[in-house]
């Protein structure tokens, strides 16, 4: 397992598109500053219908690697078990996977060309920006409409958590924005996936503010954490960003919440700060491994609630129908 | 912020118990020894009046190097008035340590005393996480060089790391000291800054690691320094 160029992530993406052409293709759904297309790998078998959804994306973080790689192993976990595995199997006839495995494509590049550690887009700085080298780009994940600009930020131009002008001045936020606000009704779930830090944060990034299902979120993130451990030993702590983390606003978690995806997660994978943004090679595979198990865990949750009614709101109505069909009963004797 | 029984995974214990993590550094760190959090088990936190803020840790603590782990209480004193911006930490571990390194820091001390052309390395790691296994005792000493730093600068708004050493390069030794020039790169999680550093280093078993200059540099010529989170 290596890390790869983005040349070489764009080829894969093609030969996916090409060789699994039944289940995948590929989707241009914006562009970034510097004009490169930004897409998808839509994963999921055409069944006619009009299919639910999963949401994932990689790399809006430009100097975090292992979150393009995840991406990547993602789709080909799905690719290589969705025939034998009957869960997948069943999960990809109701759901398609939406997975973008870098979003920030010109932060990307330039990790691999000049500075390793950049981490915003490569807009320019705006004006009145004086210094030459950090003060161009804008934190696309404090650029979403979210409480936008209002904790966790710095409007000096200059700072990695520059929110940009503008809510959405980011042509690659706002291509996000664009693809999800169509489909929300179909999206079931919003799975974001940054480094480092082994955390799993749920909505909402401002301190003052919870998702009214800030325990369902929870206990479905501490299962996920729980799946995660039992893969390598690894610990992931699970809580709101404010909590475990840091406040902050304009975030495409807090955006997929609020636009009303319910389960919208943040995935910080390894490390804890030895290694950081610069994550070994050997350990791709481990944490990509660890990091499937956990969103597995969200999504076949996720796709229960939705298709077998497992969910409390199914529970509910099926014990209506029996208190109905056992008072109607009585009635009869 | 919090006082009293603090959450042990939420930030405020865990930025605290980064600074017992820096602090245990200064104090025992070595090319073979890098000290890491594990986790904390408690936290409590207490207004100090005119003083700051004193935290309680219980906490385990890794050494990167190795397998072992141990448990340390400590106390962690944020000062209140803002010159004086250094924590204060006091830390007890019940068998901090039990690897011996003895043998592995006197040959490795040898080692670079009778080398005729002094070393040098960067960027460690590289872009792909890799650190040659010859370096490694370096980027060790680096993460302990920069314990130093980190203490120095850490608040309860912070929660440092080294991202990287870009460059190391070895001096004459001085007093039975190695020394080395080091510009390492550190990352604050908070404000997702990265920031530089210049280290004057010495080192030897019997010294263990000083600090002797430590100097910020700005990101690029002709700019200023980072500018501080809201």
């Amino acid at each position: 397992y290596k890390y790869h160029p983005m040349s070489e992530i764009t080829d894969w993406m093609d030969m996916i598109a090409k060789n699994y052409s039944d289940v995948a293709s590929l989707v241009e759904y914006g562009k970034t500053y510097e004009n490169r297309p930004i897409s998808l790998l839509k994963i999921g078998p055409t069944t006619g219908v009009r299919k639910k959804a999963i949401w994932m994306d990689c790399g809006i973080h430009a100097r975090e690697w292992i979150s393009p790689a995840f991406c990547q192993y993602f789709v080909k976990q799905l690719l290589e078990t969705y025939k034998t595995d009957s869960q997948i199997k069943e999960m990809m006839t109701n759901m398609d996977f939406y997975v973008t495995p870098v979003l920030n494509i010109d932060g990307y590049i330039y990790t691999w060309t000049t500075d390793r550690l950049w981490r915003k887009s490569r807009s320019p700085g705006a004006l009145g920006c004086n210094c030459s080298c950090d003060c161009n780009g804008t934190d696309l994940n404090r650029n979403f409409n979210a409480n936008w600009g209002t904790v966790g930020v710095s409007f000096n131009c200059c700072s990695q958590v520059y929110p940009g002008s503008k809510p959405l001045s980011e042509s690659e936020a706002q291509a996000v924005v664009d693809f999800v606000e169509k489909r929300k009704d179909d999206i079931l779930c919003f799975l974001t996936i940054h480094s480092y830090g082994q955390l799993l944060l749920v909505p909402y990034g401002h301190p003052s503010i919870a998702a009214p299902n800030y325990d369902e979120l929870m206990k479905v993130g501490l299962a996920a954490a729980e799946a995660i451990k039992k893969v390598h030993g690894m610990e992931y702590t699970v809580g709101t960003s404010p909590d475990v983390l840091y406040a902050n606003s304009g975030s495409s978690r807090d955006w997929a919440r609020l636009t009303g995806i319910n389960f919208s997660y943040t995935f910080e994978l390894r490390d804890k700060g030895e290694h950081g943004f610069k994550l070994p090679e050997e350990q791709i595979q481990p944490t990509c491994e660890e990091a499937y198990s956990g969103a597995m865990h969200i999504i076949s949750y996720v796709h229960d609630k939705t298709f077998k009614g497992t969910g409390s709101a199914a529970a509910t109505a099926t014990a209506t129908l029996w208190m109905v069909l056992l008072a109607v009963g009585a009635a009869l004797l | 912020m919090a006082t009293g029984e603090l959450n042990p995974s939420h930030y405020p214990a865990q930025r605290a118990a980064n600074v017992v993590k820096h602090y245990l550094n200064t104090r025992y760190g070595s090319p073979y020894r890098w000290v890491g959090l594990h986790k904390v088990h408690s936290a409590n936190a207490e207004e100090v009046a005119e003083s700051g803020r004193k935290y309680h840790l219980e906490i385990s603590v890794q050494e990167m190097t190795g397998n072992t782990t141990e448990k340390c209480s400590a106390e962690v004193l944020f000062p209140a008035l803002e010159n004086q911006r250094s924590p204060q930490v006091q830390a007890s571990c019940e068998a901090l340590l039990t690897a011996n390194t003895t043998a592995q820091e006197e040959a490795l001390y040898q080692q670079y005393r009778r080398n005729h052309t002094l070393l040098s390395g960067h960027n460690l790691p590289d872009s792909y996480g890799h650190i040659d296994p010859d370096m490694k005792p370096l980027w060790h000493l680096g993460g302990v060089a920069s314990s130093f730093v980190m203490l120095k600068e850490s608040t309860e708004n912070t929660l440092y790391n080294m991202a990287q050493v870009a460059n190391v390069t070895q001096l004459e030794t001085e007093n039975d000291q190695l020394r080395f020039n080091y510009h390492v790169l550190l990352h604050d999680m908070v404000s997702q800054e990265i920031i530089h550093w210049k280290l004057l280093v010495t080192w030897s078993p019997a010294e263990g690691v000083k600090v002797l200059q430590m100097e910020e540099l700005p990101k690029c010529e002709h700019c200023e320094v980072p500018p501080k989170p809201n």
